[in-house]
């Protein structure tokens, strides 16, 4: 008889997490600990060999933390997870057991700015080298790679473009050039889409956005598909013994996680941006209401996006969820749930200009909060020009998709006509 | 008698089994067989190696072949090629074991009708370690997908 296949909000809240073998807890016990003791000395020469599963140090792995990578892991269709302090340190912990010194990254060019900075500044001192490329073209990364590229990397919905992703097509480019496609799924959440299955090999999470939902913690987490073949000669670090754990072969022993286990055993181990458990736990009791928040935000910015399109002071709105939106056809396809819950917008440039009638209305707003995150259940706002590229030049911050006059918003959960109110309040100051 | 490949049918073969012939187990400790075979015998299996090139691995006897070994066996456990399986299946059938096992990227066909036709259980393509694990308890600490969902306590 087959197994009985869970549903998507059953997961939210039970994948990851059995209640515990020594007290029965149903609600997850945090593993405040360092350290786990060992049965015997054959059991601690087990455990360091990774012939027996379990826990050894806190950095490597621990049960809190090992619920929340079984949860994402289910959630987006993956076989292993590994969570990590932060989504940057999940998505570095990704790209540096998939590249190395010499080796090259294709990347989307609308890429979140901490991510294009990690690649542009910090992997090129280790000797990794990234190609930007236009995402809404997917030839664009056929024709960026070579042959020490490693994997093309993309986001489903772009930050701050919100441009939407083709991911058959850049994971059919991938998989021509035997490379896996790694997809930072933040802004979408496996709610609204499930990269892996539209063929991409590795998601990505900053779990401190809509998974956590709640803007208390930071986190991050990779995910592996099991579905990749390390086998084809392109990932000898996978295919030979290891030397970072006295030779190993992991796609051998592990197969189908054979990647999370090397992340883990080997990048996790020695670089070390670990997830603390009370932070799992925290991002943990967010998800299990994933299912309930994404659609509230998806609709609340649908409504906000159309009423900011026929506000007279708006220059333009930019949401995917919108028949405008350059990627609204894409949208439709790899978000037909809704478009999540973020959008940008510009003012109308009057005597003083959009850039400082943006940074007006967010000085007005009352209720949305002037913060740089997103995914929060409270609405947030931030006017990008003044504050996130305020380093870059007016031709800069063209080039990486900020406009002087554009405001993101993060719509949040609260009452959509509060939400409206504060806007509208908001932009009549910004006029005045 | 079956072809099994679920979480239930899976669990009932890894709670009634206590005895695992290992074909194909190497003496070399980072060889997945060896893994998973110290792994089943630390939780508890007794394991017979089957290894014409070995006289002991694990500290247990190690057989040429699977009828040669003088006591009952539950599992007998394919560490061996594809095309390697079927005379394995007849051997097993043989000797009255109870399941033919083959591991993690091994399936053949041909094999699992010798098994079935003589009333055996059969599991393709699955690691025992990884299913003991996966099922008993161990994996999920790996951060592994179990695809266990439950409101008892592990077992």
């Amino acid at each position: 008889m087959a197994d009985h296949e869970f549903g998507f909000e059953t997961l939210c809240l039970h994948a990851g997490h059995i209640p515990d073998a020594a007290t029965g807890a149903r609600a997850l016990p945090i593993y405040q600990t360092t350290s786990f003791v060992f049965d015997s000395a054959d059991h601690a020469a087990s455990l360091f060999n990774l012939q027996t599963f379990g826990n050894v140090y806190s950095r490597i792995s621990n049960p809190t933390v090992a619920a929340l990578e079984e949860r994402v892991a289910a959630l987006e269709g993956g076989r292993a997870g590994l969570a990590a302090a932060t989504g940057m340190a999940a998505q570095m912990l990704a790209l540096l057991t998939l590249a190395q010194n010499g080796d090259h990254i294709v990347a989307a060019r609308t890429l979140y700015g901490g991510t294009y900075s990690q690649f542009a500044v910090t992997f090129a001192q280790f000797g990794i080298d990234t190609t930007f490329v236009d995402a809404d073209d997917p030839q664009a990364f056929r024709q960026a790679i070579r042959p020490n590229t490693k994997c093309i990397y993309a986001e489903t919905i772009g930050n701050p473009q919100l441009n939407v992703l083709d991911i058959v097509a850049v994971a059919g480019i991938a998989h021509e050039a035997q490379v896996p496609l790694v997809i930072d799924n933040t802004l979408a959440s496996p709610w609204l889409c499930r990269p892996i299955e539209h063929g991409a090999d590795i998601v990505i999470h900053s779990v401190t956005k809509y998974l956590g939902g709640h803007g208390t913690t930071m986190g991050g987490i990779l995910v592996e598909s099991g579905k990749f073949d390390w086998g084809n000669g392109k990932f000898p670090q996978m295919t030979t013994p290891s030397r970072g754990y006295h030779g190993v072969i992991f796609h051998e022993t592990f197969g189908d996680f054979g990647f999370t286990m090397k992340a883990r055993m080997e990048t996790m181990r020695t670089l070390g941006p670990t997830l603390s458990p009370f932070s799992a736990f925290l991002l943990l009791q967010g998800i299990e209401t994933l299912h309930l928040r994404m659609p509230r935000h998806c609709e609340s910015a649908l409504a906000v996006a159309r009423h900011l399109s026929e506000h007279p002071a708006v220059a333009w709105v930019n949401y995917p969820g919108l028949p405008q939106s350059a990627t609204h056809e894409l949208s439709r396809r790899y978000l037909p749930r809704g478009a999540g819950g973020i959008l940008t917008f510009g003012l109308k440039a009057r005597a003083r200009g959009g850039a400082a009638a943006g940074e007006r209305f967010i000085e007005a707003a009352r209720m949305m909060s002037h913060l740089a995150n997103v995914g929060d259940a409270k609405t947030l706002v931030i006017h990008p020009a003044s504050t996130t590229h305020r380093q870059l030049d007016d031709a800069e911050q063209r080039a990486a998709g900020v406009l002087p006059e554009m405001i993101r918003l993060s719509v949040g959960l609260e009452t959509l006509d509060d939400i409206l109110w504060d806007i509208d309040q908001a932009l009549a100051q910004a006029q005045g | 008698m079956a072809l099994i490949d679920d979480i239930t049918g899976l669990r009932r073969i890894l709670l009634q089994s206590r005895t695992i012939a290992v074909i194909g187990l190497s003496g070399s400790w980072y060889r997945p067989s060896f893994f998973a075979a110290k792994y089943m015998q630390d939780h508890g299996y007794r394991i017979v190696p089957v290894n014409p090139a070995c006289d002991e691995v694990l500290g247990q006897k190690c057989y040429p072949t699977l009828r040669e070994i003088p006591h009952k066996i539950d599992i007998v456990d394919c560490f061996r090629k594809p095309p390697e399986i079927p005379p394995i299946a007849r051997d097993a059938v043989a000797i009255g074991a109870k399941v033919l096992w083959m591991q993690l990227g091994i399936r053949n066909e041909e094999a699992a009708k010798i098994a079935l036709d003589a009333g055996l259980d059969v599991v393709m393509n699955r690691c025992v370690k990884i299913e003991h694990a996966r099922i008993l308890g161990g994996l999920n600490w790996a951060g592994v997908n179990t695809g266990i969902v439950s409101a008892r306590r592990p077992g």
